[in-house]
């Protein structure tokens, strides 16, 4: 589904964060990008995202290249990402509203599309219907995150970008968000990329790992984890045994 | 605040200025109940006519600015390149009291409505512009960013993002010029025109001696500031719903 091709690229008058890097992910895929900060792992989802681009080389999503945001990848940022001045509705309506504002234009928005689910489809099924007339000030951390996800989901996305997005919640929480993210992309069948500096994060979330260590980037270091969605994962050896590994991995680079 | 409370504030004033004008007990200082009284007498002549020209004196101003400022902010808040052009020239311009100008603008102008709006126009105008221009440019990239993946282009951004995000800083940038704005208004009013209620107070206090019409002027003018400020206040309660839920 995604090819990155020989990508190079550098933030003007930084050293380069990746140079000749290729990957491929394929569709339906649960991927982790885990790595220390400043190693690029945001800069590679904004690449993902159609938000910037590479200095060389190309991304091409379904065999076509990247060169704006595309209409069927949802992004999830840590936050901030919703519109203080609207409820909790409103903000799930945005990307739709925004869509009616462009028409099928097929470059902001993709040519006939019919949403499947409504809005409030959305925030029953993340629980966040009883908010539904609040502001994103009188939520919760948890329930803002649920608000971002139902947003991107209400556009049926084939493609979930996440950047750290529940970094900021406490660990009962994190693991309920984590646990319905991975429910809802194999309900849906997204491919799903998340940004992550915390390993347990990583390992929970993605059946494949991406391994940034230490900007520039030539190779991908990826780390196969088979039994990650499954029942009983955080609690198995498997998961031990990774976690280890990657953290042993990331010690290593930072020494 | 309650409203409440501000009732019994007006009221403690007036007993003040009563009890004031008792102890001074000169004609340059009536009494409250007489000033009242005068005022809705006066209502019934000609001061509604002076307060309906400084209102729409005052209105048309503001309008004016908001219909240029705003945009204008939007534009450069929204723009580094056009923020990095302009931001000296505001710099430079902001500060500059724009009262001063009143002469210049009369030459210009002429002495006709058209001066008196251009100079409200010239400080509402500048206040506008700042505050919509930093509330444009201190969105966080991360709220443009998430916006722009859900498919926005520059136009959805302006309507869905910087367009509502500038509402209360061009109405916290009215709420702060609105003194100022009548203040100037009367200066403006005092030379080279038969109406409007700077004119009409001191036509009243200097040259007729009318001392208790020209507190009745004054009142008006404290009225038209006070409602103004009140229409601000009610506005924001409606369109900013979201300041008010905590």
């Amino acid at each position: 589904m995604i090819q990155i091709r020989s990508i190079s690229f550098a933030y003007s008058n930084l050293s380069p964060l990746f140079e000749n890097f290729s990957l491929e992910i394929s569709r339906g895929e649960t991927w982790a990008i885990l790595g220390p900060s400043g190693c690029g792992k945001t800069t590679l989802l904004y690449l993902l995202a159609g938000l910037r681009f590479p200095t060389v080389g190309s991304i091409e999503i379904d065999n076509e290249r990247l060169a704006r945001p595309r209409p069927h990848s949802g992004l999830i940022l840590q936050d901030y990402g919703l519109l203080p001045w609207s409820t909790v509705r409103e903000n799930v309506e945005l990307g739709l509203r925004m869509r009616k504002f462009y028409g099928d234009d097929g470059t902001h928005a993709p040519v006939n599309f019919q949403p499947e689910n409504s809005v409030t489809y959305w925030l029953e099924r993340l629980g966040i219907d009883h908010v539904a007339d609040k502001y994103p000030s009188q939520l919760s951390g948890g329930q803002r995150q649920r608000t971002a996800i139902a947003r991107t989901l209400a556009l049926e996305p084939d493609l979930l970008l996440m950047d750290e997005p529940f970094s900021s919640l406490d660990a009962v929480t994190r693991e309920d968000l984590q646990n319905l993210t991975l429910s809802l992309c194999a309900e849906k069948q997204l491919t799903l990329v998340v940004v992550t500096h915390a390993i347990e994060e990583a390992v929970v979330l993605g059946k494949r790992i991406l391994l940034l260590d230490g900007a520039p980037t030539h190779t991908a270091h990826v780390f196969e984890n088979p039994t990650s969605g499954t029942d009983g994962h955080r609690e198995s050896k498997g998961y031990q045994d990774l976690y280890n590994l990657l953290r042993r991995e990331m010690q290593h680079e930072t020494v | 605040m309650k409203q409440c409370d501000v009732l019994l504030a007006a009221l403690a004033l007036l007993i003040i200025w009563q009890i004031t004008a008792m102890i001074v007990n000169l004609p340059i200082l009536p009494q409250p109940f007489v000033v009242l009284l005068v005022f809705f007498r006066e209502l019934r002549k000609d001061m509604l006519i002076h307060f309906a020209v400084s209102l729409w004196r005052v209105t048309a101003g503001m309008l004016l600015s908001v219909l240029i400022a705003a945009p204008a902010g939007l534009a450069i808040g929204g723009s580094k390149r056009l923020n990095r052009f302009f931001s000296p020239f505001i710099y430079l311009l902001y500060p500059i009291p724009k009262v001063v100008l009143v002469p210049v603008v009369i030459l210009f102008l002429g002495i006709g409505d058209v001066a008196k709006i251009a100079i409200l126009f010239l400080i509402l105008f500048f206040q506008i512009l700042v505050l919509v221009r930093d509330q444009a440019s201190g969105l966080a990239p991360q709220l443009i960013q998430s916006l722009q993946s859900l498919g926005a282009g520059r136009r959805a951004l302006f309507r869905f993002v910087y367009l509502p995000a500038s509402l209360p800083a061009i109405l916290t940038a009215l709420r702060q010029s609105i003194g100022t704005a009548v203040a100037v208004l009367y200066i403006t009013e005092l030379s080279a025109t038969k109406y409007g209620l700077g004119y009409y107070i001191y036509y009243k206090g200097s040259t007729l001696l009318d001392y208790p019409a020209m507190y009745a002027g004054v009142i008006a003018m404290s009225l038209l500031g006070l409602g103004m400020y009140f229409s601000v206040d009610w506005l924001e309660r409606k369109w900013c719903k979201w300041k008010f839920v905590n």
